[in-house]
């Protein structure tokens, strides 16, 4: 045997500097992960105000992004719930409608008016629970469920109006959808659609990161199998992130109904859920579950938001705005698995 | 010996800073079967894939094959210089066919229409000259796993490799499989091509090694010649040190027997299992031994609840108990660590913290929910202390660990649950030789403590080092036991032949 101290001692020295380098690594990859497209979206920005000569960063204009932001950061939470665990909701955009046509419906009986906002959030549950009973317990694929209940949800939703366009002038808490809560009176206001989104995203960073129910979406994102010999019940942690996002829906629906005090079966959330799903992919969400943050998800409602709001602004027109949003998106993701790559497990 | 088909010379290869390969020498020659050993990390996948053309070595690293100096550069490279590596994860397309496979990328063609009819032609004569008993027309999702190692191996005759490298080839096979294959790599032997067998297990290497290479931490140790292949040298090489006390049993139920814990009673699925009973005592390690497929992996999951029962009961320290799910198994005290740690163990992308406090999560936590995160934090660090798990903090992901720290994430999440009962599927499979003996010492400490382990493994000298006493299971029966005591000690020619039985089985 050739010197054996010698390489004793020689071995614990190259798994200590391999480890610092892991250390150093996982930092860098953990940075990349958390800020993700955070520097998209000042790029964007910028890039915006400079465009159209200062008018982006205005109070009155940021107020515009991020009450159009609103609804589809709530949608967006509630999806990166579902992607996290692997699945889909395509279902998002009717449950939407559906339950604002319920809560409007409601609204309209003078005795339990005020109930019409729990009930079209719950409605939305109803709804989310509907399809992660299906997947849960009768294990059909999420796409495939939520397909049919994007169908069935709308249907669904057009029969509780009889096909018509629901109005309520004087629905309560409207104030939800056009008022803003003032922080310094006559200089910083915030639209309460946007405080519910920020609250909506900071109790989902609460469930997702600090409690039990949060690691186990993790881990049943990412190794379903592990996760049901673990002894976690994989039944109802789908259950749980069908019915959140059918939730969060329904919250939307609401959100929506209260800012246009209407609402109509056939064309309320049309294609929404494609924005939530874009919003939780270019916010860093990996499509197969497990890896992803609520934070990555804002931050993609929010290029969505600007992106929309921009073109606006610099006088793009219409059909061009839909060219260039989707390639933006394209590219961003593009971007993002390349600044990944270098760091991909082996 | 005439001249070699393969040498490599000082061959290095850093990633960043640092050095996975110093100043590797390998000499290979035609008709020989040279085995590649040394522990998970040392540099033998590193090297294969230098040789396969999937790393670029570094400069001033010399490969000549048939004496001329080549450069491998990307799969074709390796293709192009004869090298062919039968990989772990075996690479075939399961929706194609076994011709079509054989020609992946490198189709015939006639008139840019794909001639089918030719490829399976082509595709017969090597079929045939490996024995292989299917058709090229068969779907490869319909083959055996044994099948498909000689479709990837007629994928590399067909492409005139003369040089064929084998990771661990009989990890995924049964112990006919396994026979089938030596002889059938003796055979490529005698026609003169050069096999680079890399493996784990020592009897395979005894079995058909010609000449052995050691490498530890990324630098060559040695090559022994046939005379000189010995278990002990080679271990030592390996490890670097003496492994005198390998297998470590100091337990010794005989002395102060305990209750029985756990007990199956004719428990059967109908198909795998067959009606088995067995009985687990505090403080007792049990060894399940048998064949691949004999259904000790099934019964295992039967006992969790991981697949439901047609007939028989669970006992837990004398009590029926009904266990339907791998959570109430975790309920009554039973945890079990499965033999595919990456399918069914670990979340790879998960945190080793994540990992090893994920089933206990919900005892921990605060206020019916909200994660103990410094209880979590202090758990995985003592894990890391106690069981010796290297890597840099317990925040990396598991994915990123060798096979034998994986394996010690794993049974430290197990641990932390303080079962009462311990089922162990292939406890060191995929772990090197020092990760190995840790593993004894721990389960070891557990039988001490009063633990009841049940050891499913394959590898018999583990069994016979670290059991008490061994089931042997057959074709989803229990075949007999055998007890440990001082005047016989466990012989694995007993095992053998409950495990084979007198009707020789076809596995």
């Amino acid at each position: 045997m050739p010197d054996n101290g010698a390489s004793a001692k020689a071995a614990p020295a190259a798994p200590g500097l391999a480890a610092a380098q892991e250390t150093k690594r996982q930092r860098t990859r953990a940075i990349v992960r958390a800020v993700g497209m955070l520097p998209v979206l000042l790029l964007l920005c910028i890039g915006f105000h400079v465009l159209s000569d200062g008018r982006f960063f205005t109070g009155q204009n940021i107020g515009i992004v991020v009450q159009q932001s609103a609804v589809n950061t709530v949608l967006a939470a509630g999806m990166t719930f579902v992607i996290l665990t692997g699945g889909i909701d395509l279902s998002v955009g009717s449950i939407l409608a559906a339950s604002a046509m319920a809560g409007l419906i409601v609204s309209k009986f003078a005795d339990f008016g005020p109930l019409w906002l729990p009930v079209a959030v719950l409605t939305g549950a109803v709804f989310g629970i509907l399809n992660g009973a299906l997947i849960a317990l009768l294990r059909l694929l999420p796409f495939i469920v939520t397909l049919g209940s994007l169908t069935a949800v709308r249907g669904a939703a057009r029969l509780l109006g009889a096909d018509t366009t629901v109005f309520n002038p004087s629905v309560p808490y409207a104030f939800i959808g056009n008022g803003a809560l003032t922080l310094i009176p006559g200089i910083v206001s915030i639209p309460w659609l946007w405080v519910i989104a920020l609250l909506v995203i900071l109790v989902s960073w609460l469930v997702l990161k600090r409690t039990v129910l949060g690691v186990h979406i993790y881990a049943v994102g990412g190794n379903e199998s592990a996760a049901r010999l673990a002894g976690i019940k994989v039944w109802a942690v789908l259950i749980f992130v069908y019915g959140v996002s059918g939730l969060l829906a329904g919250l939307g629906g609401a959100m929506q109904a209260a800012r246009l005090y209407a609402a109509n079966g056939l064309q309320l959330g049309q294609s929404y859920e494609l924005d939530a799903i874009t919003a939780v992919i270019l916010g860093g969400t990996s499509f197969v579950g497990g890896i992803g943050s609520i934070w990555g998800t804002l931050v993609g409602a929010l290029i969505i938001a600007v992106l929309s709001n921009g073109l606006i602004l610099i006088g793009v027109s219409d059909v061009w705005q839909y060219v260039i949003k989707g390639l933006v998106i394209i590219g961003a993701v593009a971007l993002d698995r390349y600044r990944l790559q270098g760091s991909a497990r082996t | 010996m005439s001249e070699p088909i393969l040498e490599m010379r000082r061959v290095s290869k850093s990633f960043f800073s640092i050095k996975a390969l110093r100043d590797v020498d390998l000499t290979v020659y035609a008709g020989e079967i040279h085995a590649l050993m040394g522990e998970n990390g040392a540099g033998k996948s590193t090297l294969m894939k230098i040789l396969s053309g999937a790393y670029r070595p570094d400069p001033g690293s010399e490969i000549r094959i048939d004496g001329q100096p080549v450069q491998i550069s990307g799969p074709l490279g390796g293709r192009a210089a004869g090298i062919a590596i039968i990989y772990q994860e075996l690479s075939l397309a399961p929706n194609l066919s076994v011709a079509e496979n054989i020609y992946l990328g490198r189709e015939t063609s006639r008139g840019g229409l794909l001639a089918r009819e030719a490829m399976q032609a082509g595709a017969g004569p090597i079929l045939a000259r490996l024995g292989a008993d299917f058709t090229p027309q068969t779907q490869v999702a319909n083959l055996s796993m044994g099948q498909r190692q000689l479709v990837e191996i007629a994928r590399a005759l067909h492409a005139r490799s003369r040089i064929l490298i084998m990771d661990e080839p009989t990890t995924a096979l049964s112990a006919g499989e396994s026979e089938r294959l030596f002889a059938l790599i003796r055979q490529l032997r005698a026609e003169g091509l050069a096999i680079i067998y890399i493996s784990h297990r020592m009897d395979e290497v005894y079995a058909l090694g010609d000449r052995v290479t050691v490498l530890r931490d990324g630098t060559l140790v040695g090559s022994l010649d046939k005379p000189d292949i010995r278990a002990d040298t080679i271990v030592r090489m390996m490890v670097g040190r003496d492994v005198s006390s390998f297998y470590k049993k100091e337990h010794d139920p005989s002395a102060r027997p305990g209750a029985p814990v756990l007990a199956a009673v004719d428990i059967a699925d109908n198909s795998r299992v067959k009606g088995c009973s067995l009985t687990v005592h505090a403080g007792e390690v049990v060894g399940l031994a048998g064949l691949v497929g004999a259904g000790r992996t099934e019964l295992a999951h039967l006992i969790i609840g991981a697949a439901p029962m047609t007939s028989g009961h669970v006992e837990i320290e004398g009590r029926a108990v009904s266990i339907r799910t791998p959570g109430e198994a975790l309920d009554a005290g039973i945890a079990y660590l499965t033999e595919d740690r990456k399918a069914l163990g670990l979340f790879l992308d998960m945190s080793c913290l994540d990992n090893i406090n994920l089933a206990v999560l919900g005892r921990d936590a605060k206020f019916g929910g909200i994660l103990d995160r410094d209880k979590a934090r202090d758990r995985a660090k003592r894990a890391f202390a106690t069981l010796g798990i290297r890597a840099a903090n317990v925040g990396v992901p598991a994915g990123g660990l060798s096979g034998g720290n994986q394996q010690k994430v794993l049974l430290s999440r197990l641990l932390a649950i303080g079962p009462k009962i311990l089922i162990l599927d292939e406890p060191t499979r995929g772990v090197d030789v020092g990760a190995k003996s840790e593993i004894y010492s721990i389960i070891d400490n557990l039988a001490k403590s009063g633990t009841a382990v049940l050891v499913i493994s394959s590898d018999l000298p583990e069994i016979i080092g670290i059991c008490d006493r061994v089931v042997v299971m057959r074709a989803g029966h229990i075949a007999g036991q055998i007890r440990r005591d001082a005047t016989s000690p466990l012989s694995q020619e007993e095992i053998m032949a409950l495990a084979t039985g007198t009707e020789q089985l076809d596995a």
